[in-house]
């Protein structure tokens, strides 16, 4: 017997070696070990250190060396973090963060980095309120670093090139949306899904190549790897096509994959927010007849009058449900909230495809027997690659798509989170952050 | 009109097995099938092979059986007569039925050979015919059933190792082709080996697929490597090793017929990987959102199959030599095998040897006299 295991620091990993007694010069017996994590010392309550003469009882217990080996890259960026995310990098910038799990959003000075050889730096006009942004700020999903600068909905326009930018020039109208970077390498990368890459980065809350943490778009500035920016089609204007660039490629890419944009197919669209009424318009504009499905009847006007679905159900109506029982090819499930999932395996054809795209952190029960017979999928969809996201960009200014925006200024935006916990937008909030984002 | 017994219902006498009540004890049984008809093929039964669908209807598990209850839908057998309007098989010929004895044959499932997703299908026991009476399955001496239901054995094909493939087989094989899942080099999990998983090994390799097969038993692996011919195991219950082994699969086929935790299996699949559910736990899974939506998987079922890719899959598995590990009983042996059933007890399929059974029954009754 030569090891003990010692409860662990989830910060840390913590690697045990045998110590031959000849080699001993403190010695610890207790049948707890506790670290300590200053000293890096080993510590046992009950015995203090210079209780040499019980050595001889030694022999019976368990000799240990303790060293411990942190993580190098979040060592570093807990120490720049915690003290100077304004140094960090040599062009200052500022923009809105969340301190803590409380989510609320103050104003926050830091830094982004010099304008690389492949890079685009471009000022930040508009900046969506994703809801993503508000399960991070609260760390719903428990993958939060603070300070934490939200915004993956990012457009403007580009003030500085790198010299081996090909794509974008000093003026062009551009947008970032969930990633700015991947590993470029994989097979995911080759074939154009680079969200689906092992090493994404995201645009916030990540750790970029540098070991830095990415900063998202509620700020002044943006510096983006070329591969990672899109372009804004003119036809669009940047405001409402803001939310096209998480939203937008949300929605478009698993209606193209599941093969749910032929026309006449006739799709379901679980949830009327951000995601759902962007939803609509494109599986409309693909050709799609559109079913509205929700839990409030009060949205079926706005639905069928202002987004052009054809019908409505509502999803707590037993009877509504049963009559549209085997009626859809697909369906797009937008809600994160926990929901029961069987009501609409039931409405698909045989064949058909229940796609989540909205992601409850607690998981979904899938009954068996109503997939099997009538062989149905669920499946998943994360955003979609950076040329299917410029291919989305491109449909939605051919057949004038855009989202339904409440545009709002900087000081707004913990009153919007509120809001957007309810419910409570037609349906995107978006920041104006060049004209009312301030350095604070 | 006094309700008419089994034996009197139509007007040749047969014999088979059959569960009286949920206890699902299996005892001789005396009934009736019909006269040939036009389209009919009638054939005395050699073997059938015993599926744990049998084990839940027997006992009522999934709430719809009605009693008495004649099992078995791996059926084997010679032809005896056909009907006028038959043309794919004569008497003599080697042919099997599997779980469906009918469809409407018109609506859009039927007219795409996939009379499995036919809202009226006609399943072969425990259904209700087109003539209102009670289908009973091949645990029994001959069968009577529609030429489009019938399954022509190839001549290289032993019936008795062949009979489960009409159910095991195809079940497999049908989600293996329609998902994508047959191409040569792709790497497939096969999660349980049982009478399902055994025969889905056997079928991916000859599909040219590098299999894992995943399973609680450690002591499976041998036989996993050795006899199945897989080319690794995994333990389900082991973390460890599932999460070295993540993002690396296409695909898998899980038979497992109980409620087991999908988010390990999830975690084994390449972006864009499937999880095909053969396998009917009676309670919902759990099922994490984030673990489809990252990597845009899928979980998928599938139901047995149509009689043409049934037949295609015949052909196929005779072509590749793949018949199921069986062990023969005869019926007197019936109960004491669904036990061991019940525990995963055999290795894979038990087959009931029905003409001999029948003979012994035989031979009991003149010798009585």
């Amino acid at each position: 017997t030569q090891h003990t295991l010692i409860r662990q620091s989830s910060r840390s990993n913590v690697r045990l070696r045998p110590i031959p007694n000849h080699q001993l010069t403190h010695y610890v017996r207790s049948s707890t070990l506790y670290i300590n994590p200053h000293s890096h010392s080993l510590q046992c309550p009950n015995r203090p250190h210079s209780e040499r003469d019980s050595r001889k009882e030694i022999s019976d217990s368990i000799y240990i060396s303790v060293e411990f080996s942190s993580n190098p890259v979040r060592e570093k960026q807990r120490k720049m973090v915690a003290n100077q995310p304004e140094k960090e990098h040599p062009v200052p910038a500022f923009g809105l963060a969340a301190r803590d799990p409380s989510g609320v959003l103050s104003p926050f000075n830091f830094s982004r980095r010099a304008t690389g050889e492949k890079d685009v730096k471009f000022k930040v006009m508009y900046c969506g309120i994703c809801h993503s942004d508000l399960h991070m700020v609260k760390n719903e999903w428990g993958t939060s670093t603070y300070p934490l600068v939200p915004g993956h909905e990012i457009v403007g326009e580009v003030t500085e090139v790198g010299s081996q930018v090909e794509k974008f020039k000093v003026g062009d109208r551009v947008g970032v949306g969930c990633m700015v970077g991947s590993c470029r390498s994989c097979d995911n990368c080759s074939n154009g899904v680079e969200n689906y890459c092992p090493k994404m980065i995201l645009t916030y809350a990540g750790t970029y190549h540098d070991g830095t943490i990415t900063y998202g778009g509620y700020s002044n500035v943006m510096v983006c790897d070329e591969h990672f920016v899109v372009r804004v089609p003119d036809a669009l204007p940047l405001d409402a096509a803001a939310p096209l660039l998480c939203a937008g490629i949300t929605l478009y890419s698993p209606l193209r994959y599941y093969g749910l944009d032929k026309p006449g197919i006739h799709v379901g669209v679980v949830g009327l927010g951000g995601l759902g009424h962007v939803g609509v318009k494109f599986a409309k504009a693909m050709g799609a007849k559109v079913t509205v499905i929700s839990t409030s009847p009060a949205k079926k006007q706005e639905a069928i009058e202002r987004h052009g679905a054809d019908s409505f159900l509502v999803s707590r109506d037993q009877e509504q449900m049963q009559a549209a029982m085997g009626t859809l090819d697909g369906i797009i499930d937008t809600v994160s909230a926990v929901h029961p999932i069987m009501p609409l395996i039931g409405l698909l054809k045989t064949h058909g495809k229940l796609v989540l795209v909205g992601a409850p952190e607690k998981p979904l029960e899938l009954p068996v027997f109503p997939l099997l017979m009538g062989r149905k999928i669920v499946g998943g969809s994360c955003i979609g690659g950076m040329k299917e996201t410029q291919e989305m960009l491109d449909f939605a200014a051919k057949h004038n798509i855009t989202a339904d925006i409440e545009v709002i200024s900087a000081d707004y935006v913990n009153t919007a989170m509120e809001r957007l916990e309810k419910g409570d937008v037609k349906y995107r909030f978006v920041i104006d952050v060049a004209k009312t984002l301030q350095q604070g | 009109m006094a309700k008419k017994s089994p034996d009197e219902v139509h007007p040749v006498k047969a014999f088979g097995w059959a569960a009286s009540d949920p206890s699902g004890h299996l005892s001789p049984f005396s009934f009736s099938r019909r006269a040939t008809g036009e389209e009919d093929v009638r054939f005395k039964v050699l073997y059938c092979g015993i599926c744990h669908s049998d084990l839940h209807c027997i006992k009522n598990e999934w709430g719809f059986s009605t009693y008495p209850l004649l099992p078995g839908h791996e059926i084997a057998g010679e032809v005896t007569e056909v009907g006028s309007k038959v043309t794919k098989v004569k008497p003599g010929d080697k042919v099997g039925v599997g779980c469906l004895v009918g469809a409407c044959h018109s609506c859009e499932n039927c007219t795409a050979d996939l009379e499995n997703h036919c809202p009226q299908v006609i399943q072969t026991y425990n259904s209700i015919d087109v003539d209102g009476t009670m289908t009973y399955g091949g645990y029994s001496d001959h069968m009577v059933a529609r030429e489009r239901y019938i399954v022509r054995f190839p001549e290289n094909m032993p019936l008795d190792a062949g009979a489960p493939l009409l159910c095991a087989g195809i079940t497999v094989y049908s989600p293996m082709k329609y998902y994508g899942l047959s191409e040569p080099g792709m790497h497939i999990a096969v999660v349980g080996l049982g009478g399902l998983g055994h025969v889905a090994v056997k079928f991916a390799k000859a599909f040219g697929a590098r299999v894992t097969v995943v399973s609680t038993s450690p002591k499976k692996e041998e036989e996993a490597l050795k006899r199945l011919g897989a080319d690794s195991f995994l333990v389900s219950t082991n973390m460890d090793q599932l999460k070295k082994e993540q993002f690396t699969l296409d695909g898998i086929i899980d038979t497992v017929s109980a409620v087991h935790p999908l988010l390990p299996l999830l975690g084994l699949l390449k972006a864009n990987g499937k999880l095909i559910l053969v396998g009917a736990p009676e309670k919902p899974l759990e099922l994490p959102a984030f673990s489809v939506i990252m990597g845009r998987k899928t979980v998928a079922g599938s139901n047995i199959g149509g009689m043409k890719e049934t037949q295609e899959m015949i052909d196929f598995a005779a072509k590749h030599n793949i018949t199921a590990d069986i062990e023969i009983i005869k019926a007197d042996y019936l109960n004491t095998a669904m036990e061991r059933l019940a525990k995963g007890d055999v290795r894979y399929r038990f087959v009931i040897d029905i003409a001999n059974s029948v003979a012994d029954i035989y031979r009991e009754t003149t010798q009585r006299k």
